[in-house]
């Protein structure tokens, strides 16, 4: 088996021969949505309106839009809590979202679980745990049964530097090489686990892991959210070929502290000022203004789109507590996860 | 109807359902090509296969994890712990990712994990125990516990085809001791209780192999007395209502557990007699379990803290005089 270790992925010229101009305007489209309604429920945090703590994905927006632009309707995500933009490629709307961040009912899980940590299964997303990364596994086991079955579908997951430390990242990374099984993995390599910086949580870069697993590893640059959805189209390609899993990683920067009482300030801040000049966002508007785009139009419509949803979230209303012990067990048929929305133009030929 | 061992009828069970609904995959480690630790899969590779009798990688965690993923993407995993005590080393993928799921964000987990469960043959400290109240304090998890060859297999479908995780805690000690008339097909038993001894002056309340040690501590009729041997086989859920009947009838109770004493299952029963059985008792609940300590390896440690059928027939001696 070939396997490559830490092969810089092809961006550029690869990646937008796969993208229309409408695919690329797509992903600033994700990317400005999950900043915007970051921001917004910030703001909601500190009026006091968002319970328990707040986390967001500031400067990392690439990571997750370029990658689940890759994923077929009928491919299944397990989503981490800095990944926004994956949720809104799968078709949740803001308005469900900032409700979700509130605890209110019409939340995503209607107000069962925090902010970050939801999935919409009739969408085909799967909603992380707290323990890290404990969705490789489940993302490893859906990949499983497309194998056994003989579908060409791809499970996709994404986890966090810290989360390479636990056993799980083994259990996980060794059993879809040994299986050869159709899952992508996105270590989002952010360059902290809450204050732990990278020198104390790994000897060799974990993308190197990914050979003694016996498959591909490949390193991305996490803030170009074109080359992300390359890596990740290419690593579908193989997966969808039979060619086994892919250890993506995409390094970025987590600009903000972990959570919102979180001041970062074990952080350098040359380190964040360097990674300011690379912001996402930007770098795509900019590719976009060269191409003629009216990027101030995209963003005036996206304003537009998180001021009404905030409207309707807040006045959503909260659960009724006489529901707060009901849905513990199924009582009817188990149905499995729906299928998501996948804009990118290269699913519009019929593939489901 | 044919006459199965208890490990005869769990091996049934996983064989109709494997013939009957492409769903079915069992996942554990040495399943398939030695059959399993105990046998309980022996032969089945040659009938189903190795995708669907599936040798995973040691990895407790692994198994229960990625059992979840083919759950919720329309699969009905059925995964073997070798030793039910190796359970802990799968515990946060079940608690964690499996009970809550469908609390959290709706979506159902069809997942059975057998557990190997039990001492009293030196298994040690790390092959004997009865981890079942772990999980039933775990909210969103099923907990079963069979003591007969016919509840082992309709137990076993009810719980495959339960749209929730289900431990089956399937004692060791009862594989090859257990053995009684089975139906044959698939079949499913209702998670509720069972009288396994009708009776009227004391009830002994057990579940999995503290029921025939139950039923032959009460066998000599404890001095005429009329002794009724309830057997929970569900612990979550809990049939309260069959528990609260036989203290009515009955208005003295023994709880017997393998497991350790403390939070054991026999003290949610104790705690919901005292709470909604209190006027119809005549005398002080009393359990048998074992001391909060770790199985011991040599047999006369290991027997002086399992609970024997001495142990139980002293109790109800003693509180049927009270």
């Amino acid at each position: 088996m070939a396997t490559h270790t830490a092969e810089p992925a092809a961006a550029g010229a690869a990646a937008v021969e796969h993208l229309t101009l409408e695919d690329r305007v797509w992903l600033l489209r994700a990317m400005l949505l999950m900043r915007g309604l970051e921001e917004r429920a910030m703001t909601l945090y500190r009026q006091g309106k968002v319970p328990g703590s707040f986390y967001d994905g500031y400067g990392q927006e690439a990571v997750s839009a370029g990658a689940a632009f890759a994923m077929g309707p009928r491919d299944r995500l397990c989503i981490l809590h800095r990944d926004l933009a994956a949720h809104l490629i799968r078709g949740v709307t803001p308005t469900r979202i900032l409700a979700q961040y509130m605890g209110r009912a019409m939340g995503i899980t209607g107000g069962r679980d925090g902010n970050v940590h939801f999935g919409d299964r009739r969408l085909g997303c799967v909603g992380m745990v707290s323990m890290l990364p404990d969705m490789t596994l489940v993302a490893t086991g859906m990949a499983m049964a497309f194998k056994l079955r003989g579908e060409q579908r791809c499970a996709m997951t994404w986890f966090g530097d810290g989360s390479t430390s636990r056993g799980d990242f083994h259990e996980a990374m060794n059993w879809a090489g040994v299986q050869k099984l159709p899952v992508v993995f996105i270590l989002e390599n952010n360059q902290y686990a809450y204050s732990t910086p990278l020198d104390k949580q790994f000897a060799v870069d974990p993308v190197e892991r990914a050979a003694a697993y016996g498959f591909v590893g490949v390193t991305v640059d996490g803030n170009d959210v074109e080359a992300m959805f390359e890596a990740a189209r290419a690593a579908r390609e193989r997966a969808l070929a039979g060619d086994g899993p892919t250890l993506i990683e995409a390094v970025t920067m987590r600009m903000h502290g972990h959570a919102a009482h979180d001041d970062m300030k074990y952080v350098p801040k040359e380190q964040v000022e360097e990674w300011r000049k690379r912001d996402p966002i930007e770098r795509q508007e900019k590719r976009l203004r060269d191409l003629g785009e009216d990027v101030d139009g995209l963003r005036a419509s996206v304003k537009a789109e998180i001021d009404a949803a905030a409207e309707e979230a807040l006045a959503a209303p909260m659960p009724d507590p006489s529901t707060a012990i009901d849905g513990v067990f199924c009582a009817g048929e188990a149905e499995p996860l729906g299928d998501g929305q996948a804009p990118w133009s290269g699913f519009f030929g019929g593939e489901a | 109807m044919p006459t199965l061992t208890y490990l005869q009828a769990i091996s049934a069970a996983l064989r109709d359902e494997l013939r009957s609904d492409d769903r079915v995959l069992l996942m554990g480690e040495d399943i398939g090509v030695f059959g399993g630790a105990f046998k309980v899969t022996d032969g089945f590779i040659e009938e189903f296969g190795p995708d669907r009798v599936m040798d995973t990688p040691l990895a407790e965690s692994g198994i229960i994890g990625t059992a979840i993923g083919a759950a919720v993407v329309g699969m009905r995993p059925v995964c073997e712990m070798q030793f039910a005590d190796f359970i802990s080393c799968g515990f946060d993928q079940l608690v964690n990712v499996a009970g809550k799921m469908h609390y959290r964000q709706g979506l159902a987990v069809p997942l059975v994990v057998r557990l190997p469960s039990g001492g009293g043959f030196s298994g040690g400290p790390f092959h004997s125990q009865n981890p079942e109240a772990w999980f039933m304090h775990s909210p969103g998890i099923k907990v079963v516990a069979p003591s007969t060859a016919a509840d082992a297999k309709g137990l076993l479908h009810s719980a495959i085809h339960d749209p929730n995780p289900v431990c089956f805690m399937e004692h060791k000690h009862l594989y090859r001791r257990v053995r009684d008339e089975v139906p044959s097909g698939v079949f499913e038993t209702p998670f509720t209780a069972r009288v396994a001894r009708p009776g009227s002056d004391l009830v002994v309340i057990a579940y999995g192999a503290m029921v025939p040690v139950a039923l032959e501590a009460v066998s000599d009729g404890l001095d005429g007395a009329s002794v009724e041997v309830l057997d929970l086989r569900s612990l979550v859920p809990l049939d309260e209502e069959a528990i609260l009947d036989s203290v009515e009838r009955c208005s003295k109770v023994v709880i017997v557990d393998e497991a350790n004493q403390m939070c054991a299952a026999g003290a949610q029963v104790a705690a919901l007699i005292a709470e909604k059985g209190f006027e119809s008792l005549d005398g002080p609940v009393v359990r048998v379990a074992t001391p909060d300590v770790p199985i011991p390896f040599s047999p006369p440690l290991e027997q002086a803290v399992l609970p024997g059928v001495d142990r139980v027939r002293e109790a109800c001696r003693e509180l049927l005089a009270y």
